[in-house]
């Protein structure tokens, strides 16, 4: 309990030097979001009147604490743009950009743990070694990549969807998930790929362990060493790497979502960079800043329940 | 005295490398029920090797093993593998040289002490389960037993490790247990507690022990008799008293000449 309690306040920690990080860098990138809102045409007094409304004239931990405040109760601001507030423009993209990643995740964990398990167990035979083979070209492959192959052969060939045929989730939640599902695999390839040579090496690691030489002494055949014992010990540096992955994806997704002409996240966040929307750019790189640290500190109680061993010092 | 393991002629080899390399030549023993044999050598000796060999825990394919292993009517180095397991952690026990890494670090004690019951007794319920494993916890001299049933290894110093894998060893009440240096990762004091932990359990179960050591004054303390290794070979045994006084080997004759003076005076008493 104690350990929770300290990551926990990590986590807040973490989270405010964060955001002061992500505030004080666009409020030191030069350019005055008045005059961006005006024009260079505007009337010096007008530029001043505007300033003074959009509390730019406020000195700058004043405007942090406005606008962290406001982060927290889930007011982003207004955009700059489309002068509508920022969380009404996010919160309707959300569920398409976390859909797709969850739906990546799900099949990473699906598809490398058995699989990861499955090479270990056969090490070396011809089987393991084909797919480590796969495994090394897949990981090379970048998503955008794998992203255009799939349209073209799953989209064009044999037109199991329509590319850019993207159907929200307001309109049809079946189509949405079948849509997502091709972006996914292209998100998850090179991450199932990883995980798979991971846990393998993981596991033929702790295989080695004076500890399974004890397990088979007991009289444990090959499954009952390796689900009993060997399983949970090889998980544990697999469960920070899925941890780090999870963010990734979630990050990773928006060239993915640009390549399969999905209007989640990345295209209010591509259009608001050049747009200069800071607002709207502040509010999505805290988002996703704040996924990363949640999900690592989601592991780091993951952990705590798996391995004994820490957090031990503490209690 | 009834025999109940016999070795002839064992013989190992390994072929990791070009050259294949002899580990064990020609091993002969036969341990007598409630006998406790000692195999006494340098690293290197074989002494690990033909243990490990009689545990059935040689099953590297890089590995040929010959010769014969009878226990109970069946050689072990031929037998089929479930019939092998049945045998391991029940009829056959070992304890290991590394008590900090021979147990699983993210399970119980208790929980790993009781998996020879689990495995072999399947009919013991979970509840008689936990009270045998508190039972084997206390006979092997761990006071706060229910305490440690609950503890992880890293809560547990080398000792005490090294006296749960002995309980996990002894749930069984197995025919044999082989203790392959089981003293040398510990503190002497330590190492006096463990020899006396295992003649108590010889005295008060009739457990044959074979015992593997290079520390010549142990294995003089708890053995009748004794098996000196060297490279791979046998080169001398009989009983433990009369090795002592007239080795007739020359190596063996340097291995008692390198006990400190203090043990040789007391043997010679």
């Amino acid at each position: 309990m104690k350990y929770i309690i300290k990551k926990l306040g990590m986590m807040i920690a973490t989270l405010l030097v964060v955001s002061i990080c992500v505030f004080l860098a666009f409020s030191i990138i030069p350019g005055d979001p008045a005059l961006r809102l005006l024009g260079t045409e505007a009337s010096p007094e007008l530029l001043a009147q505007t300033r003074q409304q959009m509390g730019l004239t406020d000195p700058l931990p004043v405007r942090y604490l406005r606008w962290f405040l406001g982060f927290i109760r889930g007011d982003f601001g207004v955009s700059y743009n489309y002068k509508t507030p920022v969380a009404g423009m996010i919160v309707s993209k959300i569920p398409i950009t976390l859909t797709m990643a969850a739906m990546a995740f799900l099949m990473t964990i699906l598809i490398s743990i058995p699989l990861g398990i499955f090479t270990a167990k056969h090490e070396g035979s011809w089987l393991d070694r084909g797919i480590i083979v796969i495994n090394q070209i897949i990981m090379a492959v970048p998503p955008f990549f794998s992203g255009i192959l799939i349209t073209f052969i799953f989209g064009m060939i044999l037109r199991l969807f329509t590319p850019g045929g993207f159907v929200n989730y307001t309109a049809d939640v079946g189509r949405f998930v079948r849509y997502l599902f091709f972006p996914s695999v292209a998100i998850a390839l090179p991450k199932i790929a990883m995980t798979v040579r991971m846990l393998r090496g993981s596991l033929i690691d702790e295989a080695a362990k004076d500890y399974s030489r004890t397990a088979y002494s007991r009289g444990n055949n090959t499954n009952g060493v390796l689900y009993r014992h060997i399983l949970k010990n090889a998980l544990i540096p697999v469960i920070t790497f899925l941890g780090m992955t999870l963010a990734d994806m979630v990050a990773g997704s928006i060239v993915i979502e640009q390549v399969f002409s999905i209007p989640g996240i990345s295209r209010i966040l591509l259009t608001s960079i050049s747009n200069r929307d800071y607002p709207v750019v502040e509010a999505i790189i805290m988002g996703i800043a704040t996924i990363v640290i949640v999900v690592n500190f989601l592991v780091d109680v993951i952990y705590r329940i798996i391995d004994p061993r820490i957090g031990f010092e503490d209690e | 005295m009834e025999i109940i393991l016999d070795v002839t002629d064992l013989h190992i080899e390994f072929h990791d490398h070009d050259q294949p390399e002899v580990a064990v030549e020609d091993f002969d023993l036969m341990l007598g029920k409630g006998e406790i044999v000692g195999i006494v050598g340098e690293s290197g000796s074989g002494k690990s090797m033909s243990a490990l060999a009689i545990a059935g825990l040689l099953n590297r394919k890089s590995l040929t093993k010959s010769g014969r292993i009878m226990f109970d009517g069946q050689d072990l180095l031929t037998c089929d593998r479930k019939t092998l397991r049945s045998y391991q952690g029940d009829e056959i026990s070992i304890i290991f040289q590394e008590p900090m890494t021979s147990l699983n670090p993210v399970k119980r004690i208790g929980w790993q002490v009781e998996e020879p019951l689990y495995i072999h007794h399947p009919e013991i319920d979970r509840k008689a389960r936990k009270e045998m494993a508190i039972a084997a916890l206390l006979s092997v001299g761990l006071e706060n037993a229910v305490d440690v049933y609950y503890m992880y290894p890293h809560e547990l110093s080398g000792g005490m490790r090294q006296r749960v894998m002995i309980a996990a060893a002894m749930i069984g009440n197995p025919k044999i247990l082989i203790a392959d240096e089981p003293t040398t990762a510990l503190d002497v004091t330590v190492q006096a507690q463990i020899v006396e932990l295992l003649k108590k359990l010889n005295r008060e179960r009739g457990t044959s022990i074979i015992f593997i050591s290079h520390d010549l004054s142990l294995v003089n303390q708890l053995c009748q008799r004794v098996i000196v290794m060297q490279q791979g070979n046998i080169v001398e045994s009989g009983r433990t008293s009369e090795v002592f006084k007239r080795p007739r080997n020359p190596y063996t004759k340097k291995l008692i000449a390198a006990i400190p003076k203090i043990d040789l005076s007391r043997n010679e008493e």
